[in-house]
């Protein structure tokens, strides 16, 4: 069984305690909530996207463990100048990522920096916890409903 | 029995703690690269002693058969066995008559039975049920169902910030229309025992029944359902280190008598035909279907391990170990206690400045710590203390003070982390 710092490593607590793009966006075009009713957690993503559906702008409010927290603060780093096509992509790619089983490889590379969730494979109940903001980025992409999502 | 007469029980011995864990083969494993199981979420459920596990391997290895059916050999000897742990029930809880001893899944079937027969014929437009702040989730929603059902309203009694009820705002809720008074006799987010023969007496001066939820009481003190007066006591065998799966539903014959039965099925008639059903007497009125009866022959075998411990002795210790606890987590910065009533069981819920409930429950996981972290069925009670969640660490008449020292260096660990 692996050691607990496996999941918390340096940059999952870095960003927890610092979450980058942690505002509320007045004048974003897309929005939604996400909500995980076990936890308690709760994001608001917000999103700017300009007419071609490249996303301008980014980020995130709300409060959570440090796992959702910091997975919320990494996706927002990583979305900017990036079409709805390629963030849907790269939720497929972190999807995948922290679902697999706990010895599949993983191609950092590949994965840029969501790849420090990978321990959170090896802990299935937190699996929620990291792809709660994930999840409702896809809601806000859509944007079809204000309705909350959730990962439960 | 008040809290006052437990604390004159003598307490278990260090040495008779630890022959007792010895009964737990659960407790010598290792966990997370070898580290000692240290087990503190007994309020989400408690170990199993080999006596109750011996007890289920026998009773299908040797015993299986239906009851109150078969007129061979193995059916008579599992009637007997499956009616034995009922009379242990009935003494357990010093229950007047064994017919007033249903069993059930446990105490949230045993809630839901109550609502739907006792409850759907008893409130009616405009009535009003009664129940507490601090309740657990299946002490809410059962009720919720019938108001709803029935046009009735749900009153609640507020809690203040130790987490104990405020009576007097509870005398100021019963009236003539108060139909049903539903409580928990200790919380399982804050651990607050509350003063259930004075809250039945003043129930009844109203004219209603009394329904406690005995869930986190039963496995810690002594419960006496004549002594508290009460109308309804239920519980939950897999947290009195019996099986998952049966509990309990006490009644008052006469109130169970006007009851409708729960569910239809075989073993709850005396006959049918197509046009008529008659329905069999107590306790086998709420009992359709074939029993859970390994666990019910279980439960009897755990309420054994309980009485030779003695339930008087088991509440002392546990209050030395609640004192202990708490004064382990206070002298930890940072860390919050939620729930500080004068009167409490073992259940220390906190709240870490550091860091979210859910991290903590991680971190002291890997420190071979179980505890619970959430907001423990009781949304309600979270939402009174304005946090998501809290960690729970939970106390059984097994844990040691040693234990504990475990526990609070692994919070010490989460500051590490997190600080």
């Amino acid at each position: 069984m692996p050691e607990n710092r496996g999941l918390y490593e340096q940059m999952i607590l870095e960003h927890n305690k610092k979450p980058r793009n942690f505002r509320v966006m007045e004048d974003c075009n897309r929005k939604a909530d996400g909500y995980n009713p076990l936890c308690g957690d709760q994001f608001t993503i917000f999103l700017k996207i300009d007419e071609n559906d490249v996303i301008q702008d980014v980020s995130f409010q709300g409060c959570g463990c440090a796992i959702s927290k910091s997975s919320a603060s990494v996706m927002t780093t990583m979305l900017k100048g990036k079409t709805k096509k390629e963030a849907e992509d790269l939720f497929v790619k972190f999807h995948a990522l922290v679902t697999a089983p706990p010895d599949a490889p993983a191609n950092p590379d590949d994965l840029g920096r969501m790849a420090v969730f990978s321990g959170v494979r090896e802990f299935p109940v937190r699996i929620k916890c990291a792809t709660l903001a994930w999840h409702t980025l896809l809601s806000a992409l859509d944007a079809k409903t204000a309705e909350p999502i959730s990962t439960e | 029995m008040s809290v006052i007469e437990q604390d004159i029980a003598e307490s278990l011995s260090e040495e008779e703690v630890l022959r007792i864990r010895q009964d737990f083969p659960i407790l010598r494993q290792t966990v997370r690269d070898g580290k000692t199981l240290v087990y503190l979420d007994n309020a989400a459920t408690s170990q199993k002693p080999q006596s109750v596990i011996d007890i289920t391997n026998r009773y299908y290895c040797e015993l299986n058969s239906n009851v109150h059916r078969g007129v061979h050999r193995l059916s008579e000897v599992a009637t007997e066995a499956y009616e034995g742990a009922r009379i242990k029930v009935k003494r357990f809880f010093n229950v007047p008559l064994s017919c007033e001893t249903i069993f059930t899944r446990g105490a949230t079937d045993s809630i839901n039975l109550v609502a739907q027969t006792y409850g759907r014929k008893h409130v009616g437009a405009g009535d009003e049920i009664v129940i507490s702040a601090m309740e657990h989730h299946s002490n809410i929603v059962p009720w919720q169902m019938i108001c709803e059902e029935k046009g009735a309203k749900l009153r609640v009694i507020p809690i203040n910030d130790r987490g104990e009820l405020l009576l007097d705002e509870y005398a100021n809720l019963l009236n003539e229309r108060t139909k049903i008074v539903a409580v928990t006799q200790v919380s399982n987010a804050l651990g607050t025992v509350n003063p259930i023969k004075k809250m039945a007496a003043m129930a009844h001066s109203a004219g209603a029944a009394i329904l406690v939820d005995g869930a986190q009481s039963s496995p810690h003190m002594p419960v006496d359902v004549q002594d508290l007066d009460v109308d309804f006591f239920v519980c939950s065998s897999h947290k009195m280190v019996g099986p998952t799966g049966i509990g309990v539903m006490y009644g008052r014959a006469k109130m169970l008598e006007s009851m409708p039965p729960y569910q239809g099925g075989g073993d709850m008639i005396l006959s049918v035909t197509f046009e008529k059903t008659t329905f069999n007497s107590l306790p086998y009125k709420f009992e359709a279907g074939t029993p859970n009866i390994a666990g019910a022959i279980g439960f009897g075998t755990a309420i054994d391990y309980l009485t030779a411990t003695g339930m008087g002795r088991i509440a002392a210790y546990e209050q030395e170990l609640l004192a202990y606890c708490t004064q382990v987590l206070e002298s930890i910065s940072g860390v919050r206690l939620i729930g500080t009533a004068s009167e409490k069981a073992g259940v220390l819920s906190f709240w870490m400045d550091c860091a979210h409930p859910h991290d903590i429950g991680q971190i002291l996981d890997g420190e071979g710590v179980a505890i619970r972290a959430g907001h423990h069925c009781a949304q309600p009670v979270m939402q009174r203390f304005g946090v998501p969640a809290t960690a729970r660490a939970s106390l059984a008449f097994y844990n040691t003070k040693q234990e504990l020292d475990a526990l609070g260096r692994a919070i010490h660990k989460v500051k590490e982390v997190f600080e």
